[in-house]
């Protein structure tokens, strides 16, 4: 396909009544389908194939949606632009020469070039929102707990949930619906979710509702980024909503705190990749821990590399109060501050990325840089809240920005109910 | 930045606990890539002490057999298998 969308094209079909019943769904390729290879991007797995599905996929296919293809994405999920994926980028079909967006690059290019009516994605530190915002499209990060993260393939488990991306808000709070509800298979999840009706709530009704604008996430933002968001923001007073500034101070930190969380916990969940179970096996000669350190060198690519290296390193003797545990401070820290803030807005708006699409190529070299640019996104994951990222309007060039509200936990349908005023 | 952590000897220290091969290239790189990153970690040394209320509850359950994969589904990826067993490399 044009955009390079899918690792995997392959036609799962489900019930033949539901709610999604005609409705082609576009999976990203951490969450497990029965008989149908799941990668994560990695050659680790390239030849992978899940013995059962994911819980999202149990009910998608309960549903009646047809599932379309595994989507790419940024190895194991890490990265911010598509491009760490082994089996090559995913070029944006705004623009093919930028960057969709990451790390769930594929299921935001397939839904913006039409090639799936709505896309699964899952968002550790804004997977999700990212290239939602990159390709002109809705995307909901829900609130941890909501969703099952049975069969999706761990990064960073107390960070990261699964949700959707769709055209518009009302058809994103569908698929909600249809993933949302606890499950005994994750012990994480709430009974928050098992009857809802997000998608009755998409109506953009903001009349005296009140968004909070932290100043922390406009200052490092791109004046293009700004322009439109300040547009969208006079959308919102002119349909009765007010704005006003808040301060949030501990989001300063929250890049360092999520990297070091993320990291750490990834050292440990990516351990498993040692080509005995699963994955690829090096066939190489030498004792157990020679050959897995060759087959893991092999297999993994330079982020991957560099991630699961630093956390081994945050987590190591003497090093793990001075990293890890003052990143677990700060993320008690975000949190408090969103309760505070929430006492007096309703929702939190800023930019979701900082920045517009970069270019493809752009961002590799540097990784501190990228990992900036998920300075808008992160606090949301530290802090477990619920958010939307909506159109927020275009660049002079055209290219899409996005915008982010956020709300307090289990408000989903307050955030998709703000978002329905854009998209 | 002369007062990083990490030189090139603690990156090969750190790659052999994860258990990742790297070649000479590999630890210049990452021991430049590591000062910058952690240096920026390092601003949390600035975040005030925070009371947390741990928002958590044990979740158990009765221990019960149920269905689950079989033996075949279970070794269906390994890349070796011996008698209905994963097959690994030498322990030592």
């Amino acid at each position: 396909m044009a955009h390079d969308a899918f690792i995997t094209e392959e036609t799962i079909e489900g019930d033949p009544d539901g709610p999604l019943a005609g409705r082609t769904v576009a999976v990203k390729d951490n969450i497990s389908t029965e008989g149908v290879r799941t990668t994560c991007g990695s050659a680790m797995l390239e030849s992978y194939v899940p013995p059962y599905d994911a819980t999202v996929v149990t009910r998608l296919k309960e549903a009646g949606a047809t599932v379309v293809g595994k989507t790419n994405m940024d190895e194991f999920g890490m990265g911010t632009t598509t491009e760490t994926s082994a089996f090559g980028a995913t070029t944006n079909p705004v623009d093919p020469e930028r960057v969709p967006g990451g790390s769930s690059g594929g299921s935001a290019a397939a839904v913006a070039a039409g090639e799936a009516d709505l896309a699964l994605g899952s968002d550790t530190g804004g997977s999700i929102r990212c290239p939602a915002a990159f390709c002109g499209v809705v995307g909901i990060k829900p609130t941890y707990g909501l969703v099952s993260r049975y069969g999706l393939v761990a990064y960073a488990n107390s960070l990261e949930q699964i949700g959707p991306l769709a055209p518009t808000v009302e058809e994103a709070a569908e698929l909600l619906d249809v993933i949302a509800g606890p499950d005994e298979r994750d012990a994480t999840t709430r009974e928050a979710g098992a009857e809802s009706d997000y998608a009755s709530a998409a109506v953009g009704d903001v009349e005296g509702l009140t968004l909070g604008v932290p100043t922390e996430l406009l200052d490092g933002a791109e004046e293009a980024v700004v322009d439109a968001f300040e547009e969208a923001l006079d959308a919102y007073r002119d349909a009765g909503a007010s704005v006003e500034e808040v301060s949030l101070p501990s989001l300063e930190y929250g890049v360092a705190a999520y990297y070091v969380i993320a990291m750490s916990e990834a050292s440990s969940n990516l351990a498993r990749f040692d080509g005995v179970r699963y994955g690829e096996s090096g066939g190489f000669e030498g004792n157990w821990n020679e050959t897995f350190a060759e087959t893991r060198a092999s297999n993994f690519g330079e982020e991957v590399k560099r991630r699961v290296l630093l956390g081994t390193f945050a987590l190591s003797a003497g090093y793990h109060d001075e990293y890890y545990e003052r990143a677990q401070d700060a993320r008690a820290w975000v949190r408090r501050d969103f309760d505070v803030a929430f006492e007096d807005v309703d929702v939190i708006a800023s930019p979701t990325m900082p920045v517009l699409p970069p270019r493809l190529g752009e961002s590799l070299d540097d990784p501190l840089r990228m990992y900036l640019a998920d300075a808008n996104t992160v606090p949301v994951n530290l802090a477990n809240l619920p958010a939307i990222s909506v159109p927020a309007g275009e660049s002079p060039d055209g290219l899409p920005v996005g915008l982010q509200l956020v709300g307090p936990k289990f408000a989903e349908a307050r955030v998709v109910n703000a978002g329905a005023l854009l998209a | 930045m002369s007062d990083s952590p990490v030189d090139d000897e603690e990156v090969r220290h750190v790659a052999g606990l994860a258990r990742v091969d790297l070649s000479a290239a590999d630890v210049e790189r990452f021991t430049d890539q590591f000062a910058e990153i952690l240096a920026h970690f390092e601003t949390l040394e600035e975040v005030p002490d925070v009371e947390s209320e741990p928002d958590r509850v044990n979740v158990m359950r009765a221990d019960e057999v149920e269905e689950s994969l079989d033996q075949d589904e279970a070794l269906a990826n390994a890349p070796e298998r011996e008698d209905g067993f994963f097959k690994g490399p030498k322990v030592s």
